[in-house]
């Protein structure tokens, strides 16, 4: 017998009753979503900044390595075809669209679509996130329920920039992923 | 309308009759002030919470027996303990394989304040001048939900607090942590007496840091684990049970 | 060693002790300030629970259609009966890959199946890129605990194994600093490895995605850049909806560590053009645990690790005292499933105060758990002495009389006899506190004299 003839047929053998699933409640949430959004990235040690902050942000840095793929905003960056997401290891910016905002997390939706490699959130040094200013939901459920028919291949929320707080709980922005997160509304 | 005076039978923990028979006596003394007719069962023993506790919950059907056929002639079983309450109400239906015990017990059996506040409606009337510090026992607290825990997201309530709402004088001692456990926990106070003392003198130190001069409780087995520490240490917080202090504002 | 052993010896270092009690006790306060801000909370509990019961009673079936669900989108799904199943098949994924080197983000599933040691054993390097897990993997440590691994430890600790591992300044203990090193060092691994191993948070039937949770980033580094990706995931971590996620996202972080999300939430629904997935699905014990009616629901756990945080306990033990892969209240109720005879002292390690339970996000009864399965160890591990003495107990409670002479007897020794009679060293009771003042008379006593004529 395989493996998962012996898993199943072990689960089986218990004959357990089938309980019932719960339904979901839409748990409606009466808040100011774009205020709340905005709260909420600034708690997980993001940024909402304006698009005229952004350019002048970029264009004061003086990055040299700089890639967008945004079709909400303009940006001219340096990068042009890009064979293998290695490439991409001094990226410095990195600016990208989100489908939506979470209103009570700051959590933003991407999906492969977004993106022609999905490590380009993770490696590059600093991350801007480009989202309509209309797609804010709420909640999680919301959420969920606004993507539910989405056929991606790797989907993801961000919420803030990679952090850690495992040397003596002190909290440390840039651990392996971006160091920074940016998010424009428009 | 004359009300018939409810009988209620006095469950006295084991370690409450020998160790501290003047929490006894001050919960016989209220039920007696609030007119109810007291009786005592002179065959009461223990309700073999410590054997079931430490494993060895098939060995108590015996006491547990004792128990009911001591208990449930009486209209209430009243006890100045909420572990042991919590134990017999919680524990007895599983033990003695009778479901159908559950809800006779909850209609019975009460922690002492429970009773005062649930089957008495009691506000107590007078004074008592002193900043108090509250020791919410685990099992009177999480386990007989006589008040919200603090993990617990529920509109707050506190039937313990709420009964001396009209007590003239009594200040609550703020503490940093409102529901930590004391560390007692019956066998674990030998089996795990590191610890258990660490948690005993954390509770203390949180007491002291809140200005609270008399230490109180449900459960005199909580207040026996912290007394015996801060005698150790030769401080001297006073203790006293909810049943003492309840006792003499209502005197 | 027993757990009390162990947590005697953590305690020695009091002001290490204290800092770790204080600590984890502000993550339980954070863990409070965030669940307070949503209104549905306990709402929120008492769905994940039934969600749970749902899958616990139907796992089979999900079982069967995650799987192909999952292999319709291209993922490779492997079941595996026990540890070293899956272990083999980790193995053999790396051998096809020649992969010699490996990264791996935190999966206590791992953990739990020694898979680093195996994997060592046979010759491949294992990175793991959580920074709290690098660290410990540096110290040949387990993680002490299954959100926080390297909570036991200080950060001068750490600066000193990262000025021998990573050759930082000697000295130098910024938090930044130190991570900074670790981020580059790291870095270095994820740019070179083929594949990268991870666990599961969450599996879901009815698309056949799988999502991973972190505040690093580290899994998603290592999947991206790897051209294989072997998921590990324990059967139980199933669930039926993809709407279902809502409910234990919103409770996930904010009960592990008090953010209202972890920073990267992953939804691995097929593998990027040209790469590949594995998915191990997991046994090792766990149908056994569903067979046991009384601790089943233990199988609901979501490893948030907030009962770790929240016992009083557990906070001044440490994880390495339960000297089990996952340790506190829930390793508790767990660990004895896998091992009854090794793990007997754990579920003595508590006062079962009930604040695990209480903090549960799937509303998992861990305190009357840990009840029965005191009721099953002295069972199992019958300890003759003291069941002899529980037998003379039990005989003492139902014999009134008995009973009042035992009573009696106790009272009257701590009164009449010398202190150095009443302390001696088998006076475990004694060594810190002190025994009660007994009184001349008990109440039984007193109430025959004053109360009994009037009847």
């Amino acid at each position: 017998m395989s493996s998962k003839q012996e898993i199943l047929e072990k689960i089986r053998h218990l004959r357990l009753d089938q309980t019932e699933l719960p339904t979901i409640p839409e748990f409606k949430n009466s808040l100011n979503t774009e205020e709340e959004f905005k709260a909420s990235i600034e708690a997980n040690k993001g940024e909402v900044i304006s698009q005229e902050k952004l350019m002048s942000w970029i264009s004061e840095s003086g990055f040299q390595n700089t890639l967008s793929f945004s079709q909400l905003i303009n940006v001219n960056t340096s990068y042009t075809k890009i064979e293998d997401a290695h490439e991409l290891d001094q990226l410095q910016v990195a600016i990208i669209d989100g489908q939506f905002g979470v209103g009570e997390n700051g959590a933003i939706w991407i999906t492969n679509d977004q993106v022609p490699f999905r490590a380009i959130p993770f490696i590059t040094e600093h991350l801007v996130i480009v989202i309509p200013k209309n797609e804010i939901v709420p909640t999680m459920h919301q959420a969920y329920i606004k993507t539910s028919n989405q056929t991606y291949s790797f989907g993801l929320f961000i919420a803030g920039p990679s952090k850690t707080a495992d040397i003596e709980q002190s909290l440390v922005i840039g651990a392996h992923g971006a160091k920074s997160l940016r998010v424009v509304l428009v | 309308m004359a009300q018939t005076k409810p009988h209620v039978g006095l469950f006295i923990p084991c370690y409450v009759d020998q160790f501290y028979p003047q929490v006894g006596k001050a919960t016989l003394e209220i039920l007696e002030k609030l007119n109810c007719n007291v009786s005592y069962p002179l065959n009461q023993t223990c309700c073999g919470q410590p054997l079931a506790n430490s494993g060895y919950e098939r060995d108590t059907k015996d006491a547990c027996q004792h128990f009911l056929s001591s208990f449930l002639q009486f209209d209430f079983i009243v006890s100045p303990s909420g572990s042991c309450v919590h134990h017999v109400k919680e524990r007895y239906p599983k033990i003695l394989h009778d479901p159908e015990l559950q809800s006779l017990l909850d209609s019975k059996i009460f922690e002492l304040t429970e009773f005062l506040h649930d089957i008495l409606s009691l506000e107590i009337q007078g004074t008592f001048s002193h900043k108090v510090g509250y020791h919410a026992s685990c099992h009177a607290l999480r386990g007989l939900g006589l008040s919200k825990s603090s993990e617990v997201n529920t509109a707050p309530f506190d039937k313990v607090k709420s009964l001396f709402e009209k007590v003239e004088g009594l200040e609550w001692s703020q503490l940093q942590r409102s529901d930590e456990c004391c560390g007692f926990g019956g066998t674990f106070s030998v089996k795990e007496e590191a610890i258990s003392l660490s948690m005993g003198k954390d509770r203390l130190t949180d007491h002291h840091e809140a200005g609270t001069e008399i230490l109180t409780a449900t459960d005199m087995s909580c207040l026996m684990h912290l007394q015996a520490i801060e005698d150790k240490n030769q401080s001297s917080l006073p203790v006293m049970h909810l049943a003492e202090i309840i006792n003499q504002i209502i005197s | 060693m027993s757990h009390s052993i162990a947590s005697t010896d953590f305690l020695k270092n009091e002001e290490h002790a204290k800092w770790h009690d204080e600590t984890l006790w502000m993550i339980r306060e954070k863990r409070d300030l965030a669940s307070q801000k949503v209104p549905e909370w306990e709402n929120l509990r008492t769905l994940a629970s039934s969600i749970k019961e749902h899958v616990l009673s139907n796992l089979d079936h999900l079982l069967l259609e995650f799987e192909a669900n999952a292999t319709k989108n291209g993922i490779q799904v492997h079941w595996a009966k026990d540890a070293q199943e899956h272990n083999q098949f980790v193995l053999d994924i790396l051998k096809k890959q020649s992969c010699a080197q490996v990264v791996k983000s935190k999966s206590i599933l791992t953990e739990e199946c020694h898979l680093n040691p195996f994997l060592e054993k046979n010759g491949i390097e294992v990175i793991d890129t959580d920074l709290g897990e690098r660290i410990v993997q540096f110290l040949h440590q387990p993680p002490s605990h299954i959100v926080l691994p390297a909570i036991h430890l200080k950060k001068r600790d750490i600066s000193e194994l990262f000025h021998q591992k990573l050759q930082t300044e000697k000295g130098n203990e910024d938090p930044y600093y130190l991570t900074q090193a670790a981020r580059n060092h790291l870095r270095e691994k994820f740019l070179k490895a083929k594949v990268a191993i991870t666990g599961v948070n969450f599996g879901i039937a009815e698309t056949g995605e799988f999502v991973v949770c972190t505040n690093e980033g580290n899994a998603d580094m290592g999947v991206h850049l790897a051209d294989v990706h072997i998921a590990c995931m324990g059967i139980e971590k199933l669930i039926p909806r993809r709407n279902d996620l809502g409910v234990f996202l919103r409770l996930l972080a904010r009960s592990a560590t008090g953010q209202a999300i972890t920073n990267y939430t992953s939804h691995f629904r097929g593998p990027e053009k040209g790469k590949q997935i594995h998915l191990i699905l997991v046994d090792n014990g766990r149908t056994e645990q569903l067979g046991r009616e009384k601790f089943r629901n233990s199988l609901k756990c979501i490893r948030c690790g907030a009962c770790m945080n929240t016992c009083p306990i557990y906070r001044r033990s440490g994880g390495f005292s339960y000297q089990s892969t996952v340790p506190g209240p829930i390793g508790s109720i767990l660990s004895p499933g896998l091992d009854l005879k090794k793990y007997s002292s754990l579920p003595f390690a508590s006062t079962l105060c009930g604040s695990c339970t209480d903090v549960c996000p799937v509303k998992i009864n861990i305190h009357e758990q840990l009840y029965e399965w005191r009721q099953e160890i002295t069972k199992a591990n019958p300890n003759y002495a003291e069941s002899l003495s529980m037998k003379l107990a039990s005989g003492i409670f139902k014999s009134p009389l008995a009973y009042r002479i035992s009573g009696f007897l106790m009272r009257k020794l701590i009164i009449n006899l010398p202190d150095s009679l009443l302390y001696n060293p088998w006076n475990v009771w004694g060594k810190g506190r002190k025994l009660p003042k007994a009184p001349q008379e008990s109440f039984r006593n007193w109430y025959l004299n004053h109360r009994k004529d009037e009847q």
